[in-house]
């Protein structure tokens, strides 16, 4: 089975790095974000990361905003979220990670929502707003699951706490490029870089850079220094402005960035 | 342990820390400026003296009697937070953070207002201290508080109007977070209230635990005897732990904090987080929260929009879990009513905030009885309600009435 440590693993070996791909679950509609998330991995994206709808997401920047609130308006619920994952886990074999806030986690229940993850093929969570000081519940609950943990590491944290991250995390370290939200931007900044780097020194078996991406040439220019790029808010307008095909046209460009 | 010495990061089971790991390093910076702050005489004696000769603390109380004779006959007094400089308590909290701001050597303060007052007063004092100041608010609130909108601009600071979500307060929170991700090395968060990460319950507390330290020594000047309750509104809770710190180990001294209960508790339009909701996270910290199956919050409704937040500070869902406060709501209806009455009868226009604590004391004044003494938060004044109150009352000429 392919799980996130053996995909970017193996991205490594064959080519310069691993893709990750970032769509809301339920956006425009819950079977058009299946259908993208498939073109995306069709495409070339290594790994998945499917972002639940939440009502305070206070990591994200207008594109991610606008594409949950309407979910959330259509009438996202968790369990679309797990449907999500074993709709796209049956059709393509790309390890899929749930991007999460915590409070739909703590409210559906840490450990129903770690078996619930488990039976519909999914790979771990991701956590914006969780750091591993809090993390207790969670860490218990993933140990026992086997599911993957991504916990954020940032340009402004310690070198304690970058080991805490390292020991906390298993899959990946999410390395975030730049001090701010989710958004395109025309340059990644030269923080992922040494952030990058400083967790290659404590350690961190890989290390997957997210915030800001949206060109193949910025996916060539973070998998020089970095075992993973992570692209979200431009995949999320692509799909906003042209659909499932523009998703699909978008994550073949990006995916160009990982042989460079 | 007295509860008077309980400090963060958690109060029981609530509080924390529930934020991207960009902002923990700005919170520990703020943290440990605050820690060193505490012990240093000269940071408590700045904070003194701004209060006695720009805010003008001491604030006095009132006992109002004519409107006591509404509450049963017990004995009600006022602490004035609404003479302070500004209108509100929320300058206390804002002169302390903004002093720490110039500490750690940030030169742009960034806030989140519901009713405009908190906004007021970190653009007052970022007048004061010569820095940059940028307030978000939610939409609905820059029309409901527009005057409060002309002060902050006025005064200096950029006002930018949070069109997300229910375009209230917590969405104007999760605007202010998100600059503060951004902007984090030059920015300091000057947050509003008793809720968020640590370390912000517990240092808002400390800023506003002064209302309940002069007032416990005031009411027993006064009556020669400590007060049977005390009474506050609660938005995100900082006028009422400022009031209720003083008495937490008072144990005859009744707490009772009034939440929002908008056109009514039992319908789903209020702002009634501890009455309702249930445990869960939001802005950082783990406390009572008004949220739907999924954990997706709830918006709140409240004809005051200092008040009009589905969250409330850990500290607040603590004491209520230990049963050392009571949390009860007030309808719309019922705090207008006792803001009309306090102002007929005493010649005192409270905030609308404000009057939901007032209605309180009407409700346990009648409970309680005339050996009562009520001390109520008199938290703001009412004149950045004008509008709303005129509206609510009928009060402008009909070719005036918009
Ligand atoms: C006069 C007044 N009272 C109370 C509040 C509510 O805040 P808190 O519960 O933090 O005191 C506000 C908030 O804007 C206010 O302006």
């Amino acid at each position: 089975m392919n799980t996130v440590g053996s995909v970017i693993r193996r991205r490594n070996d064959e080519a310069s790095g691993a893709l990750i791909g970032y769509l809301p679950v339920g956006f425009p509609t819950f079977d058009e974000s299946v259908e993208a998330a498939v073109a995306m991995v069709e495409n070339g994206v290594d790994i998945l990361e499917l972002g639940l709808p939440y009502s305070d997401p206070v990591m994200d920047g207008p594109v991610i905003q606008a594409a949950t609130q309407q979910a959330l308006a259509n009438g996202f619920r968790l369990s679309d979220g797990f449907e999500a994952v074993r709709r796209i886990t049956e059709r393509v074999d790309a390890p899929v990670l749930i991007m999460t806030y915590w409070n739909p986690v703590v409210q559906y229940g840490v450990d129903r929502f770690a078996d619930d993850l488990v039976a519909a093929g999914g790979a771990g969570l991701i956590t914006p707003d969780l750091i591993p000081d809090e993390g207790a519940a969670w860490i218990a609950a993933s140990e026992r699951t086997g599911l993957d943990r991504v916990f954020l590491a940032a340009p402004t944290s310690t070198d304690a706490r970058i080991r805490q991250v390292i020991d906390a995390s298993r899959g990946f370290v999410y390395a975030v490029s730049t001090m701010g939200i989710t958004g395109a931007r025309s340059d990644v900044d030269r923080a992922a870089r040494t952030l990058v780097e400083r967790l290659s020194a404590a350690g961190a078996p890989a290390s997957c850079v997210g915030v800001g991406i949206s060109t193949a040439a910025q996916v060539a220019e973070v998998l020089a220094y970095a075992e993973g790029a992570i692209v979200g808010s431009a995949l999320v307008n692509a799909l906003a402005t042209g659909g499932v095909a523009a998703v699909g046209e978008l994550a073949a460009e990006l995916a160009r960035g990982t042989r460079a | 342990m007295a509860l008077r010495a309980q400090t963060g990061p958690y109060f029981g089971d609530f509080g924390g820390r529930f934020v991207p790991e960009s902002l923990v390093a700005a919170l520990d910076e703020l943290g440990e400026a605050y820690d060193l702050a505490k012990l240093d005489p000269a940071f408590g004696e700045e904070l003194a003296e701004l209060g006695r000769s720009y805010t003008g603390r001491p604030s006095i109380i009132t006992e109002v009697p004519r409107f006591a004779a509404h509450a049963g006959g017990a004995r009600v007094i006022l602490k004035r937070e609404d003479l302070n400089h500004t209108g509100s308590h929320k300058i206390n909290n804002v002169l302390g953070q903004a002093l720490l701001t110039k500490r750690i050597g940030k030169t742009r303060v960034i806030a989140e207002t519901g009713a405009g007052q908190h906004g007021v007063a970190t653009a007052t004092a970022a007048a004061l201290f010569g820095l940059d100041c940028v307030i978000y608010m939610g939409e609905v609130d820059t029309e409901r508080q527009a005057l409060n909108v002309a002060r902050m601009r006025l005064l200096g600071a950029e006002v930018i109007a949070v069109t997300a979500g229910s375009r209230t307060l917590k969405d104007a929170i999760n605007e202010a977070m998100r600059d503060w991700v951004t902007n984090v090395e030059t920015t300091n968060y000057i947050f509003g209230t008793v809720a968020g990460p640590h370390p912000f319950p517990e240092m808002v507390r400390d800023f506003q635990k002064i209302i309940g330290e002069e007032a416990r020594q005031q009411v027993i000047d006064l009556t020669g005897g400590l007060p049977t309750a005390v009474a506050a509104c609660v938005g995100g809770g900082s006028n009422a732990i400022g009031i209720f710190h003083a008495f937490l180990d008072d144990e005859g001294v009744a707490l009772y904090g009034f939440e929002a209960g908008g056109e009514g508790a039992e319908t789903e339009r209020h702002a009634a987080t501890i009455t309702k909701g249930r445990p869960g996270v939001l802005h950082g910290a783990r406390s009572y929260l008004l949220q739907d199956e999924d954990g997706q919050t709830i918006e709140s409704h409240s004809i005051s929009a200092g008040l009009d937040y589905p969250g409330v500070g850990p500290e607040h869902s603590w004491l209520a879990a230990l049963g050392r406060a009571n949390y009860r709501p007030v309808t719309d209806d019922a705090a207008m009513q006792a803001l009309r009455l306090l102002t007929r009868t005493e010649g005192i226009i409270p905030a609308i905030e404000s009057a939901h604590a007032l209605a309180g004391a009407l409700e346990l004044g009648r409970e309680l009885g005339p050996e009562a003494t009520i001390l109520v938060n008199l938290s703001g004044r009412g004149d950045k309600d004008m509008d709303t109150a005129a509206h609510y009352f009928e009060l402008y000429d009909r070719e005036n009435a918009r």
